[in-house]
């Protein structure tokens, strides 16, 4: 059935037909009508789950750690300076190898103080061994928090399902919602290979030797580099789960096919943007008027960002004059860091000598800095008609100063 | 934006519904067959009482631009004061429509080669049942009556699905009374 709803809802249906079963969040804009919609379906009982009230981020993403431990399917969300301060709960969390989901709602941190949208407070959680996934729309936000839990669940590593604060989040489109018989047959109840036993104590994530040593049993157990190891593998692993369960869904479902990045216009494009999240659809109407100009252009969205897919992303963009990279976030004192990623990812394509696509990076949208369509275009146009430029200089777009 | 889309730019105040009222009329459009409709608010630090702005975009084909829109073919103003506070009828196309909940006459509006619309919601929706100051179901019925573009029996549904828990036939009945003495000039 096809509603119009907001993002917030979507992710809240989204959650509530994964049959989730603790919900732990503290309200926070623009993630708050989320978790309220989550009460509301609690309840009401319409949703079979716990729902804990919290003081703080810090303790949401802990309750997540102990149910899920315990072996309960854990669902949170939150913002910018809440995701900052749940920091070292998610480090553990992944650490931990539990599969917990979390929507982060993108939000500018602090400071100066900002409610608006950007992807600074996610991407500066980019290396925390957590999955992370951006969507463009409502379809996708729904979608895309039941595929999270079957990834989690089946790798054993915790995902964020990354949207647009306000953009997405607050704003209203159609979508359809899927029958609640059919996202059961897709997501099976979470049956973990240990949980928490009171009949059976255990220690978990101990201080752990800096060499492997032999466990009270006489095995030989992994030291922390070894644990930490595995996590690295299953992540480059995560990749190719990724494809498969979008498969699954969409067969299940009718709706997938794009499980690393979705491309625009991009099949005999000279010069492609790339974004992540709502910005990469705007940049669509933004190809459409350099067409008509008579540009080949062609825009990608990249959803899978960690793990980051650079063998199917230097493929697609490998065979292109110019890259043009916009971005809502950077490594502050470089660029933006989904630019690194990709030349990063380029790079083993140039390393014979082969011609390499040259790459442009703009910032912009700090802060909920409004994006104009005709900045869009323009930025985009120069970049096709300047070409290769001398220095890998920052660019940044909308800029008053 | 796309070449047969209709760009509705809402204003009101901080509290008074607007986004409600677009969000109704954004479900009636989908319903009549539109599958682009996207209804994006513009969120400041207001507080109720502030002038607020939604924007609601429709088309046949499915909207990726989310900015605000600074052109709009339609404007509808949920309170005639808000004329004097601020410049809410900046970038309206020519030959575009505004429809004013208003007290005033049709003759005390006048904007150049464009379509203006009147009605006097907050009296109507009183007479209607709903309390003072309730004017987001009724302004639907001028919407409806100064555009043309949306099926009246589509709205009163879509209405009373709304406010199913709040007062649906009044809601309903406000549309109605307002479709119905919606004076239209300019």
């Amino acid at each position: 059935m096809h509603i119009i709803e907001s993002g917030n809802v979507a992710a809240a249906l989204g959650v509530k037909l994964s049959r989730a079963q603790v919900i732990a969040a503290y309200p926070i804009t623009p993630q708050t009508p989320l978790t309220e919609k989550l009460s509301e379906f609690i309840e009401s009982g319409e949703m079979e789950a716990q729902y804990v009230p919290v003081e703080s981020e810090h303790s949401a993403m802990a309750v997540c750690i102990a149910s899920s431990s315990a072996g309960a399917r854990a669902f949170t969300a939150t913002s910018a300076n809440g995701l900052l301060y749940m920091h070292e709960q998610i480090q553990w969390a992944a650490g931990a190898r539990l599969p917990i989901v979390m929507c982060v709602v993108n939000r500018g941190v602090g400071a100066p103080w900002t409610i608006w949208n950007d992807h600074q407070d996610s991407i500066s959680q980019r290396d925390t061994g957590w999955i992370q996934y951006y969507v463009n729309d409502h379809q996708q936000i729904i979608d895309g928090v039941i595929k999270a839990f079957m990834l989690a669940e089946e790798v054993m590593i915790p995902v964020m399902l990354c949207y647009d604060g306000y953009l997405l989040s607050h704003t209203y489109m159609p979508f359809e919602v899927p029958e609640a018989s059919a996202v059961d047959a897709f997501l099976p109840p979470y049956k973990p290979a240990y949980a928490l036993d009171p009949e059976n104590p255990a220690n978990l994530n101990t201080v752990t030797m800096p060499d492997v040593r032999l466990d009270a049993k006489g095995r030989l157990a992994h030291g922390y580099m070894e644990i930490r190891y595995l996590l690295q593998e299953d992540l480059i692993r995560t990749i190719d789960v990724m494809a498969r369960i979008d498969e699954s869904f969409r067969k299940h479902f009718g709706r997938g096919g794009s499980p690393y990045y979705e491309t625009y216009q991009c099949e005999d494009a000279e010069f492609i943007a790339v974004s992540l999240g709502s910005l990469s659809y705007h940049l669509r109407d933004v190809v459409d008027m350099l067409r008509a100009d008579g540009f080949k252009v062609g825009v990608m969205s990249v959803h899978l960002y960690r793990p980051f897919p650079a063998e199917a992303i230097a493929d697609a963009l490998a065979g292109s004059t110019g890259i043009v990279v916009f971005e809502k976030a950077l490594s502050y004192g470089y660029q933006g860091a989904l630019c690194s990623d990709i030349k990063s990812a380029l790079y083993h394509k140039g390393v014979d000598g082969s011609r390499m696509p040259f790459v442009h990076n703009y910032i912009l949208g700090l802060g909920g800095r409004e994006i104009r369509t005709t900045d869009l275009c323009e930025a985009f146009r120069k970049s096709c008609t300047e070409g290769a430029a001398p220095t890998d200089e920052l660019r940044w777009l909308g800029l008053k100063i | 934006m796309k070449k047969d889309a209709i760009d509705i730019r809402w204003h009101g105040r901080g509290g008074q519904g607007a986004i409600t009222a677009a969000k109704i009329v954004a479900k009636a459009m989908f319903q009549s067959g539109y599958e682009g409709v996207v209804m994006v608010p513009t969120f400041g630090t207001e507080r109720r009482g502030a002038p607020v702005f939604t924007s609601l975009k429709i088309s046949t084909e499915k909207i990726y631009d989310l900015s605000p829109i600074d052109k709009p073919d339609i404007i509808v103003v949920l309170d005639h004061v808000l004329l004097e506070e601020a410049n809410i009828v900046d970038g309206l196309k020519e030959g575009g429509t505004i429809v004013i909940n208003s007290p005033c006459s049709i003759d005390d509006y006048r904007f150049e080669g464009r379509k203006v619309a009147i009605c006097d919601v907050t009296t109507l929706a009183q007479q209607a049942g709903l309390r003072e100051g309730i004017v987001n179901s009724g302004i639907i019925g001028s919407f409806a009556k100064a555009t043309g573009i949306i099926d009246m029996d589509l709205l009163v549904t879509a209405i009373r699905e709304e406010f199913s828990r709040r007062r649906p036939e009044e809601n309903a009945k406000a549309a109605l009374l307002a479709y119905e003495n919606t004076v239209i000039g300019g």
